[in-house]
């Protein structure tokens, strides 16, 4: 309620003031003469300088507001209340903050209550009146002081043009803090975790055991290298699924299809990439790996519906369009003369494919294949619903294994206890991922830059 | 080539040769080639295929689920069994507080009554003639419906001494016997269902007792553990709801801005340089990456509330800034530069160039961009489960600070529900609903861009 009419006060507020502005500068438009500029300038320039400080009134009261009142209500309280403590205190106060509010208490309230309570809303009916009105009064007097330099010469267009452009830097900041905020976050938490275990143990250890956080700091085993090996495993299927495919489509659609096919196929693929992991999870535990248990039982093989190949394999689809479509840009950029050269020898197309496209697309695919990389070890729903999760070091795809976004979901689920080993162990293990997918990305990044100047 | 002319090179000496040797080759050499083709249209029918059997699967598990077995029963509101106060009024003088009080001590007396007392009734009084005990005649009901009832009798205690038809839904374990997801041929130690109470189940279907009807609970209701048939998705997709609200008001206009800043206004220096790459490498971080930000900033830090999609919201937001940046720029880019220079040239600011002339161009890309991000976003999963948003909350969130969670948690949760029969077919038909969405929002980008690029 209060907020709305805040929110009320501040719309009039600043149509108020860019009327001001825009008829003020109207006025004082010399006769035949011009004004520097246009009145709508004038206009937002004022209302600029009457919101800040109205804005800025508010926002400090938003911010202490609580404590202010909280204060209040303690000061009201005879001595005996304020000496309780702890959760009968916490009780008085919601008492009082129901009776203030207006909605009551059952039972009779204590006499201290009720008058604890009228104080605290006269108290906040005071506060709220006097900061609109101050918020009222500094906005009026920045509209004062703005509308008194209004003149036919005021530049007031470069000085709107001016704040608008520190939005817009504030805006591209936000992308900055975010990254500061990731590697920040991650390498604080991961140094705690490092105080309860040695980074040689967690980097080299070969067995991954936590425990859990109830048995006591300290305890547990956590080896890092168990789950690499499952990243590593599962996303080498998965880039073995999807690198034949991708390539063979991308190649397919470029160099042989019809265009009415191309035009058809390439969506359909490109659904691939829309679809939710988490789909792509269900998917694997329900249909591939049922799917491919049977046909290790036919063949006398022992595969476990979730394991390694089963999430490998349901990754492989899922980065299919990401390379396919990838693969295509990067195969249309190679020039037209290449092929036409190698054609023109007699080569066949799929010698010219082979021999002179593709050698020629090489860095660009590369590139291409190490962002695929990247987000397979990023992936994280396929792996916690189909990799079976079982952090031991095995080379056999058909067994279960763990990977390093598995461990961090499984870490940290709902859990905001940070001071246990048990749950910072995620944001070590969050630390390892991001700069391994960073390297990829830039190392990635780098290789398609080069290779798009290269012909362009 | 190289094989070519090595050919040409041995054969030179004796032409009549010659054309016999390049004969012979070209027959490998097509025949290469046919295969060549061959690789790649097994590669597209690899990628077609897996499309297809993703979406077979789905609908032909989660189609079923969309109907279900719904019981009309003529249902007494014996006042022998219920017997309770008259429910109590706000009375003039009494505060909010009291009638309140009053009210709960009510609805408390109104939850003792033994309603199963009245469902076993009404379910006898189906089928007359069938032997079966207290605890087999309630089993064929979901343990949600007794306070169906409740609730219709606090509605309107008029109820109490009249017999009313109401749809009751069926239990999971009925539902399930009933559509033959169960071998029927299994023993009776294997079934959920008692003997006595799958035959009453065969029963009330052939008279007429039990219909499938469209299971408008999945839309209606919140998540449930205790009544599998009645769990529904709205919480979740009000979660959902919040959560791309908080995305589009914030992803939006901060990526447009970053975009117009660093494509229109950033000087080249080494800073804005180090935005771009790092706006770059932002798009590739593995999404669980921007979870471990939520949990140790938001949630940790800001002591924000846990699964609330407020915090989902600007994780998510983090998460879809980099691809809306990305996408305006690239849009921006595709501006003729033509434009710039006329307005330029007319004597505009370079802000005004941007606002009034450039931008309005680029609507039609951003407006796609910011779609696909959303959809992107809205399938999101691994981020939300460490902030905590795979909890069980079985309300539909008022406010975005509410607990709460989302379609793809939604889905996580379900699938991994004990009762595997029924949540299979359950969470297929979350995935069509989520899936259904998605398409939507695409089809929707498709449809305005084309729109509005005809009208620019």
């Amino acid at each position: 309620m209060n907020s709305l009419i805040v929110a009320t006060l501040l719309l009039i507020l600043i149509g108020f003031a860019y009327q001001v502005g825009w008829s003020r500068s109207r006025q004082v438009a010399p006769a035949g003469g011009r004004l520097h500029s246009r009145p709508n300038y004038h206009g937002a320039r004022v209302a600029i300088w009457a919101l800040v400080p109205a804005l800025l009134i508010l926002g400090l009261w938003a911010f202490f507001s609580d404590a202010a009142s909280r204060a209040f209500v303690m000061a009201q309280l005879p001595s005996d209340v304020r000496a309780m403590g702890g959760s009968e205190l916490a009780q008085a106060l919601s008492r009082i903050e129901q009776i203030a509010t207006g909605f009551g208490v059952v039972g009779e309230p204590a006499p201290y209550e009720s008058a604890a309570g009228q104080a605290l809303r006269e108290f906040r009916n005071l506060a709220f009146a006097l900061v609109v009105a101050a918020a009222a009064g500094t906005g009026a007097l920045g509209l004062y002081l703005a509308r008194r330099r209004i003149a036919p010469r005021l530049r007031a267009r470069d000085e709107v043009e001016r704040v608008v452009r520190y939005l817009l830097i504030a805006c591209s900041v936000v992308a900055i803090l975010t990254t500061i905020g990731i590697v920040a976050s991650l390498l604080t938490e991961a140094l705690r975790f490092f105080t309860f275990v040695s980074p040689i143990d967690f980097f080299f250890g070969t067995v991954w055991n936590p425990r859990f956080s109830t048995v006591g700091a300290g305890t547990g085993e956590y080896g890092l290298l168990p789950l690499l090996w499952g990243t590593v495993m599962i996303a080498s299927i998965a880039m073995l699924v999807s690198l034949p495919i991708g390539l063979m489509t991308a190649v397919y659609l470029t160099q042989y299809a019809r265009p009415n096919i191309r035009n058809a196929v390439k969506p359909v693929v490109e659904v691939l990439a829309g679809i939710p992991t988490i789909v792509y999870g269900f998917f694997a535990l329900v249909t591939v790996g049922p799917f491919l248990a049977g046909i290790g039982d036919l063949v006398g093989l022992d595969i476990r519906a979730t394991s390694a190949l089963t999430a490998g394999i349901v990754m492989g689809i899922m980065i299919i369009p990401f390379i396919s479509s990838l693969s295509d840009d990067i195969i249309r950029q190679v020039p037209r003369a290449m092929r036409d050269g190698s054609l023109g020898l007699g080569a066949t197309q799929s010698e010219t494919i082979r021999r002179v496209i593709l050698p020629a697309a090489l860095p660009g695919i590369v590139g291409a294949f190490l962002l695929a990389v990247s987000r397979a070890i990023g992936e994280t729903m396929i792996v916690v619903l189909a990799a079976g999760n079982s952090p031991y070091l095995r080379l056999n795809p058909g067994e279960p294994v763990s990977t390093v976004t598995v461990t961090i979901v499984n870490q940290l689920t709902g859990d905001t206890d940070f001071a246990s080993p048990q749950s910072l162990v995620a944001f070590a293990l969050g630390l390892t991922l991001f700069l391994m997918t960073l390297i990829l990305n830039v190392v990635a990044l780098f290789i398609v830059r080069r290779y798009r100047e290269q012909y362009e | 080539m190289a094989e070519i002319l090595s050919q040409t090179q041995t054969a030179s000496d004796a032409p009549g040769d010659t054309l016999k040797t390049i004969r012979s080759g070209l027959t490998r050499r097509h025949a290469r080639e046919r295969r060549f083709r061959a690789y790649g249209i097994a590669a597209i029918c690899a990628a077609l295929g897996a499309v297809l059997i993703l979406f077979s699967m789905i609908l032909a598990k989660g189609i079923p689920a969309f109907t279900q077995a719904s019981l009309t029963l003529d249902v007494f509101f014996d006042p022998a069994v219920i017997e309770v106060d008259p429910r109590p009024e706000p009375q003039p003088g009494q505060s909010p507080a009291d009638y309140q009080k009053a009210r709960l001590d009510w609805e408390r007396q109104v939850t003792l009554v033994n309603w199963n007392r009245i469902l076993e009734a009404a379910i006898r009084q189906a089928a007359p003639d069938m032997e079966v005990d207290t605890r087999q005649a309630l089993s064929i009901v979901e343990t949600s419906e007794r306070f169906v009832l409740r609730d219709r009798f606090v509605e309107n205690p008029a109820l109490l001494g009249q017999t009313v038809k109401v749809d009751l839904l069926a239990s999971a374990n009925v539902d399930n016997w009933l559509k033959g997801n169960i071998d029927r041929s299994l023993p009776d130690s294997q079934q959920q269902l008692s003997a006595p109470a799958r035959a009453l189940a065969d029963r009330l279907l052939e008279n007429g007792t039990i219909r499938f009807a469209f299971a408008t609970q999945i839309f209606t209701n919140v998540d449930s553990r205790s009544a599998p048939a009645s769990a529904g998705l709205a919480g979740a997709f009000m979660g959902s709801l919040y959560m791309m609200l908080v995305v589009i008001v914030l992803a939006v206009p901060l990526g447009v801005g970053s975009a117009v800043y660093l494509e229109e206004f950033a000087p080249k220096n080494r800073f804005t340089d180090l935005i771009e790459v790092n706006i770059n490498n932002l798009a590739a971080v593995p999404s669980i990456v921007f979870g471990l930000l939520g949990a140790a900033v938001f949630i940790n830090y800001f002591r924000l509330p846990l699964s609330a999609p407020l915090v989902g919201g600007l994780v998510l937001t983090l998460m879809t800034l980099p691809t809306i940046i990305i996408a305006t720029r690239s849009a921006l880019r595709a501006v003729p530069p033509s434009l710039r220079q006329a307005a330029l040239g007319l004597g505009a600011s370079r802000m005004q160039t941007v606002f009034h002339h450039v931008l309005p161009v680029t609507y039609p890309g951003i407006l796609t961009a910011t779609i696909i991000g959303v959809a992107q976003a809205l399938g999101e999963t691994a981020p939300l489960l460490l902030i905590g948003m795979n909890a069980f909350v079985a309300a539909v969130p008022a406010t975005p600070l509410d607990q709460s969670t989302a379609l793809p948690v939604q889905i996580y949760l379900w699938q991994g529900n004990e009762n595997r029969n029924f949540f299979e077919a359950r969470t297929s038909a979350a995935i069509i609903v989520l899936l259904g969405l998605m398409i939507t929002l695409n089809a929707l980008a498709i449809y305005l861009r084309t729109r509005l690029e005809r009208r620019t």
